[in-house]
């Protein structure tokens, strides 16, 4: 793991506490709205583990892409996804970032070169390893970040992209979010090695264990990781150790861990962490954790109402965007 | 031109990378091996190693790079030996692929070019012999073709690659050493048609890929007991040409349907529902069905060749339903 820094600007320090924020009471009020059923299917939340996008993502150039999986709102909304679009998908409705029609499990976002939204386990991995390939191919400066879980480490899918970025040089940042469990399996019960980092060692790319508890930590492994794979077209490895504070999904009765473990991950809770260590050095004052909640907080009140506000897509787009050329889409129907 | 089919496909391929830079080959051993059905043979040499690109045996990684590669603004064509080992990398296809456009409210289509061999009769056994082409294409968000013909083998790359999402060309292993003329300037137009191959009045043979030689071979030999059989090349496997399929089966009021699949769930049974549904009071016969016997193929020659549609069967089962005695 590397050291801790000790300054913080206050700048940085408040983008990062309000990156941190807006993810943690997007989700609450997410995980609020799915009591109410206004969101359905699938809900994982990210809560916990906000240092690790907070950390990498604001340090991606523009051009540069993002692969992430069904865990992915923080991503999104750090990548620069608005909140509306992103409520708005959750909800289904066609004014959300993937039409309504991926969920929150898929979002989606062209602009931003937000490529999902991925929800099978290491599915995202060769994705990047071919972003990442058009990349190099077209001489174009890109990096792809590419986000996933420990679980997906057991997966074959991994071990042929590390082998397949390493093997091609090709300049893929690989952030490995390691919340000790995949779904309810413990990673000492499902891996025989633990130390993810020393699986990417072994396709020879350069890989480091980091303090995914920590902003600081994460934003510097990021920027030293993201300056090697500019300068030597190389991909690099970064296991976050991180932890969900909430259950897999909505579903989760979490039998699978002790309460206590819980409590204590919660006390490394990187908001709160940061936010002592910025006002222990004096860089910020109560007041400007307020503020940040109170803005916070307006943005997400006016991105439900926007959600609530938007419209269900006509029924009779349904056949809409299985093809590009959409006169196709009849073509498989069969009955008159 | 005297040409083989493999000949055609590898001019299609060296024309496709010529005219875009965006296109490349990739997977395993296509470059120096020269394609292990020696497809690719000798475009290692012409085009480099960036775009003729030998891939680990990683099925899933090689062609998840390939959908991202596309989704990068490259033409990817990615060759997985044969749809046996597709099965590998079957999630970055079919949940990938297929759904990405679909999944992001059509924000991302994915242009990439699958190619795979499929098909059995050489002795390869279980695992290298299946034809599950039905499967790829029972997934909306997939196109799926096969040719059949050395101008369909010429010409059909250059339209899977100027079509923005995923195409799936099928190549049955049978056709690569066929030969036959093919005029130089041959174009290609159209792959979602269904095309007549040959006209007929007394009953339609309905095929794809290898099993049109084999259907086209029965007509000839229906036609000595004065059988008029038409043959139709669906050529598009998804979507399917419902409008060619009916206004044959219209005409002849019979059909035979051939496919190198296993019989249940196969595409002749989506076919002959599709008549069902649409044509039924057009039929004089009830449609029949030529496929594989529900086996995985055997290693022995007579086995598989019991095991698979012949000529004599589809002959036989013509008889059958025109009232003959066979």
């Amino acid at each position: 793991m590397n050291d801790k820094p000790s300054q913080i600007s206050r700048e940085q320090g408040l983008q990062w506490l309000q990156d941190m924020l807006r993810i943690r009471r997007m989700e609450e009020k997410c995980a609020e709205l799915y009591g109410e059923e206004k969101i359905r299917g699938f809900l994982h939340l990210y809560i916990g583990e906000e240092a690790v996008a907070a950390g990498v993502i604001p340090e991606l150039a523009a051009e540069d892409a993002v692969v992430a999986t069904y865990r992915e709102h923080g991503h999104a909304l750090v990548r620069g996804i608005s909140m509306n679009a992103i409520l708005a998908e959750m909800f289904g409705k066609q004014e959300g970032c993937s039409r309504g029609r991926g969920g929150s499990m898929h979002l989606f976002d062209a602009k931003t070169h937000f490529y999902g939204g991925n929800a099978i386990v290491s599915g995202g991995l060769p994705l990047a390893i071919g972003l990442a390939l058009a990349d190099k191919m077209q001489n174009r400066p890109g990096v792809t970040a590419c986000f996933f879980g420990e679980g997906a480490v057991a997966e074959g899918e991994f071990h042929e992209s590390l082998n397949l970025a390493a093997l091609w040089q090709l300049p893929v940042l690989f952030v490995c979010e390691n919340n000790l469990y995949a779904m309810g399996t413990a990673l000492a019960r499902s891996e025989s090695v633990t130390d993810i980092h020393r699986k990417a060692e072994s396709y020879g790319i350069d890989s480091t264990a980091v303090d995914g508890m920590d902003v600081m930590s994460v934003n510097t492994a990021a920027r030293n990781a993201l300056e090697k794979i500019r300068t030597q077209q190389v991909p690099v490895f970064l296991e976050m150790r991180t932890y969900r504070f909430r259950a897999h999904s909505m579903f989760d009765p979490e039998l699978y861990r002790e309460k206590a473990e819980v409590e204590q991950w919660k006390q490394l809770c990187p908001i709160a962490t940061l936010s002592a260590r910025l006002k222990a050095q004096q860089v910020i004052e109560d007041g400007d954790v307020a503020a940040l909640e109170q803005a916070t907080g307006e943005e997400i009140q006016a991105a439900v109402a926007f959600a609530e506000a938007g419209q269900w897509e006509p029924v009779e787009d349904l056949l809409k965007y299985v093809y590009t050329d959409s006169a196709q889409n009849t073509g498989q129907s069969g009955s008159t | 031109m005297n040409i083989t089919y493999r000949e055609a496909m590898r001019a299609a391929l060296r024309e496709s990378l010529k005219q875009d830079e965006r296109v490349f080959l990739m997977g395993e051993d296509v470059g120096r091996y020269g394609g292990c059905y020696a497809v690719s043979k000798g475009l290692l040499d012409e085009f480099g190693e960036e775009r003729i690109r030998d891939t680990p045996l990683s099925e899933s990684a090689f062609v998840g790079a390939g959908i991202g590669a596309a989704l990068g603004g490259m033409r990817p064509i990615v060759e997985v030996m044969t749809v046996n080992f597709s099965l590998l990398c079957l999630d970055q296809i079919v949940n990938t692929a297929a759904t990405l456009r679909h999944m992001s409210g059509g924000q991302f289509s994915v242009p990439v070019v699958l190619r795979m061999t499929t098909g059995a009769g050489r002795q390869l056994a279980a695992q290298h012999s299946h034809s599950l082409e039905c499967w790829y294409a029972h997934v909306p968000g997939l196109r799926v073709i096969a040719p059949a013909t050395l101008e369909d083998m010429r010409g059909m790359l250059r339209i899977a690659l100027d079509d923005p999402d995923p195409v799936i060309i099928f190549e049955h292993n049978a056709l690569y050493n066929r030969e036959g003329e093919l005029a130089e300037d041959v174009t290609v137009s159209e792959i979602r048609r269904a095309a007549v191959r040959r006209a007929g009045s007394d009953i339609s043979l309905i095929a794809y890929g290898g099993n049109l030689i084999k259907a086209l071979e029965a007509a000839d030999e229906l036609a000595k007991s004065g059988i008029a059989a038409e043959v139709i090349d669906l050529r598009s496997l998804r979507p399917l040409d419902d409008a060619t399929i009916l206004a044959s089966v219209r005409k002849t009021r019979r059909a035979v349907l051939i496919d190198e699949g296993w019989c249940s769930g196969s595409l002749a049974a989506e076919i002959g529902m599709r008549i069902s549904e649409q044509a039924f009071y057009d039929l004089d016969a009830p449609l029949a069905r030529v496929c594989t016997a529900e086996v995985p193929i055997p290693y022995p020659g007579h086995l598989e060749q019991a095991a698979l549609p012949q000529v004599a069967t589809i002959v036989n089962k013509a008889r059958e339903l025109l009232g003959q005695n066979v």
